[in-house]
């Protein structure tokens, strides 16, 4: 399992497999019949385009999570910060998004409104990025404790920083210009789903994103680094400064999610808002790992479960599905290593900390 | 009273030394785990998972013992599945952790619904009675899991020093082609020290929801992330892991006795433990030489 190399289709199926036998499982042992859930998981997304539709909302962010996560991942980096990135990003959303003058039209207000998001969420990753840089703190353990902080922050800048509104937890409502339009305007049966065209920009974000790593020097060295940076170092590649790079352009990918919830979703931020997408975007890189067929669809599978945990919850908690994606990430990297028996993860990674 | 005298009094050391457990058991684990070879990021689960398990064992049970053996017999599963995929399955051992963090934290409110109709917290457990009608600081210190937890911690530094067990789990960990070599049966070896590991995470888990009387949603709340920040500070080795988990404990100790105390934001109280093992990763990372260093080995397979 280089980290060039993207999942195995066989593998990406064997973890679909044990994904469903233990959705069975549990639902059986909580008592519920998993006919009958399977029946309601089915409708609650796929059966009806409104289903369909807030599947495609769900996994909007976690497309831009995943790609941002799967860029750390090309360098030799586990960003699991993507998660306080977006909580930052989608408060300078919501905040630059409705401090603009009312009448801004959508071609600024939404440029505006993005590019804060994303300075938001690389500034938020610059701090374990030069960590690592200047002092090799490991950036596991520093993207997880700026999590926390960020959590804390928001709600700091929220309440005691005067940005939300008077007795809330959330901003004033973004100009008309920096909302981003819903999927219904071009598909008639999206109707009442939340699916904006945030998706088709995620999606853009992970054409381009994967394509870059092919087809740009910076992509290029990126995943040459992640290989191998002390070969990279001798070829006089600044590995350093790549893996900062990495970290900072991953933040910004994960602050942009925030198109798909402050933006495209509820036109305001509040607290809590997005949260989970990070994590989640975790476990789409994962699987998606380096292709964009890949990352879109695991985004399309982890928004299926999320929505379909919805639409069980009735009957059986919906936490249900976040146990079962832990279940499939690990069925499918197990699978992956059983089908391609190359060298860990683990090789390359302690040769970038031999290194930086 | 001032804040000052809040900080200097008996209650904030009694809440230290309280707060002390769950860190300082995590990090023995993590010690445990990471001397072998194993990155484990997934202590953060397994005290939450265990600290279920304990809940739910001593309210089933109505014994407080029972509940501590559930919560580390938890905690050793959740070991023994890490290692398992990581030592045996040769996945990287992050995502692993990841998937583990993931599993605990949607298991945990899947039960908590299962078993008790509710999703934030468990029915209360009365835990252990002791010392009933001393003084906060002897009840404190008589504690039955903080006197283990020291235990516990002086046993695992004499074992990785001073036994063969020790000196084989530390050669899997520095150079596991090596320790292949000369007859060490590493996956065996690191199996059985990241189970040994999660089982004292297991405890750590316990003391934390036996000192709330009760399970509550997310409880750990980032103290098994804390605690393997503190295996890092401390250089792997258990005695400076347990001093930094006492550093680690007095500010969160300090965020609860403050709460009503000052007029600062909560929030500010509340980043104050992550902010500081941010600052003490920093600090560390410029010493990296002699004992100080990671296992040379840590994350790789034997060839």
């Amino acid at each position: 399992m280089s980290s060039t190399s993207t999942r195995s289709l066989p593998a990406a199926f064997a973890g679909l497999a044990v994904g469903w036998l233990a959705f069975c499982v549990l639902v059986w042992l909580y008592g519920a019949s998993p006919r009958a859930m399977a029946g309601l998981l089915f409708e609650g997304t796929w059966g009806t385009t409104y289903g369909a539709g807030q599947v495609l909302f769900k996994a909007t962010p976690l497309l831009f999570t995943g790609v941002a996560v799967d860029l750390a991942l090309r360098a030799g980096l586990f960003n699991i910060g993507a998660e306080g990135q977006l909580a930052v990003g989608s408060l300078a959303a919501g905040v630059v998004g409705a401090k603009l003058p009312a009448g801004t039209p959508l071609v600024i207000a939404m440029p505006l409104a993005l590019a804060a998001a994303m300075a938001a969420g690389a500034a938020w990753a610059l701090v374990p990025a030069i960590l690592k840089g200047r002092f090799g703190a490991h950036e596991v353990i520093s993207t997880i404790m700026m999590n926390s902080i960020a959590s804390s922050m928001v709600g700091l800048a929220l309440g005691a920083g005067g940005l939300a509104l008077t007795g809330t937890v959330r901003t004033a409502d973004v100009v008309p210009g920096a909302r981003m339009p819903r999927l219904d305007v071009w598909v008639k049966g999206l109707e009442g789903s939340a699916a904006s065209f945030a998706l088709v920009f995620g999606v853009l974000a992970t054409i381009l994103t994967t394509q870059s790593y092919r087809r740009t020097r910076f992509g290029r060295e990126l995943g040459l680094v992640g290989e191998n940076p002390v070969a990279m170092a001798a070829e006089k590649v600044d590995v350093k400064a790549r893996i900062t790079q990495a970290l900072v352009v991953s933040g910004a990918l994960a602050g942009a999610a925030s198109l798909g919830t402050v933006l495209g979703y509820k036109g305001y931020f509040e607290e809590g808002l997005g949260a989970g997408a990070g994590f989640g975007g975790l476990a789409v890189a994962i699987l998606g790992r380096g292709s964009a067929v890949g990352l879109v669809f695991a985004a399309l599978l982890f928004g299926t479960l999320q929505q379909g945990g919805l639409a069980v919850n009735a009957f059986v908690p919906k936490e249900l599905m976040d146990v079962l994606s832990g279940v499939v990430v690990c069925a499918v990297a197990l699978a992956d290593q059983r089908l391609q028996r190359g060298p860990s993860v683990g090789a390359p990674r302690s040769k970038v900390a031999a290194a930086a | 009273m001032s804040a000052l005298d809040v900080i200097l009094s008996g209650t904030m050391l009694a809440q230290t030394a309280r707060m002390t457990i769950p860190y300082g058991c995590a990090a023995l684990g993590g010690t445990l785990s990471e001397r072998s070879g194993v990155v484990n990021i997934a202590l953060e689960g397994t005290l939450l998972g265990s600290a279920l398990a304990a809940v739910a064992a001593a309210h089933a049970t109505n014994s407080a013992l029972a509940g501590v053996v559930a919560g580390v017999a938890c905690g050793a599963v959740f070991g023994l599945v890490h290692a398992t995929l990581v030592v045996r399955g040769r996945i990287d051992a992050i995502v692993s952790g990841i998937a583990l963090n993931l599993i605990a934290a949607g298991g945990t409110r899947f039960l908590l619904r299962g078993l008790y109709g509710s999703s934030s917290n468990s029915p209360s457990i009365q835990g252990f009675r002791f010392a009933d009608g001393w003084g906060l600081l002897a009840r404190t210190m008589l504690d039955p899991f903080l006197l283990t937890t020291i235990l516990v911690v002086a046993v695992a530094a004499w074992m990785l020093r001073r036994t063969r067990f020790g000196l084989r789990l530390r050669a899997c960990g520095e150079d596991p082609s090596a320790a292949q070599a000369v007859g060490v049966r590493v996956a065996a070896m690191r199996t059985a020290a990241v189970t040994l590991g999660g089982a004292i995470t297991g405890l750590g888990g316990t003391a934390l929801a036996y000192d709330l009387h009760q399970f509550q949603a997310g409880m750990s709340g980032g103290r098994g992330f804390i605690a393997l920040a503190a295996v890092i500070v401390s250089g792997w080795r258990p005695w400076p892991a347990a001093a930094a988990c006492l550093a680690f404990a007095a500010l969160d100790a300090l965020q609860i006795v403050l709460q009503n105390q000052t007029k600062l934001p909560s929030q500010v109280l509340a980043m104050l433990p992550f902010v500081a093992t941010l600052v003490a990763l920093v600090l560390v990372s410029k010493r990296r030489s002699g004992d100080m260093r990671a296992p040379a080995g840590l994350g790789k397979h034997p060839g």
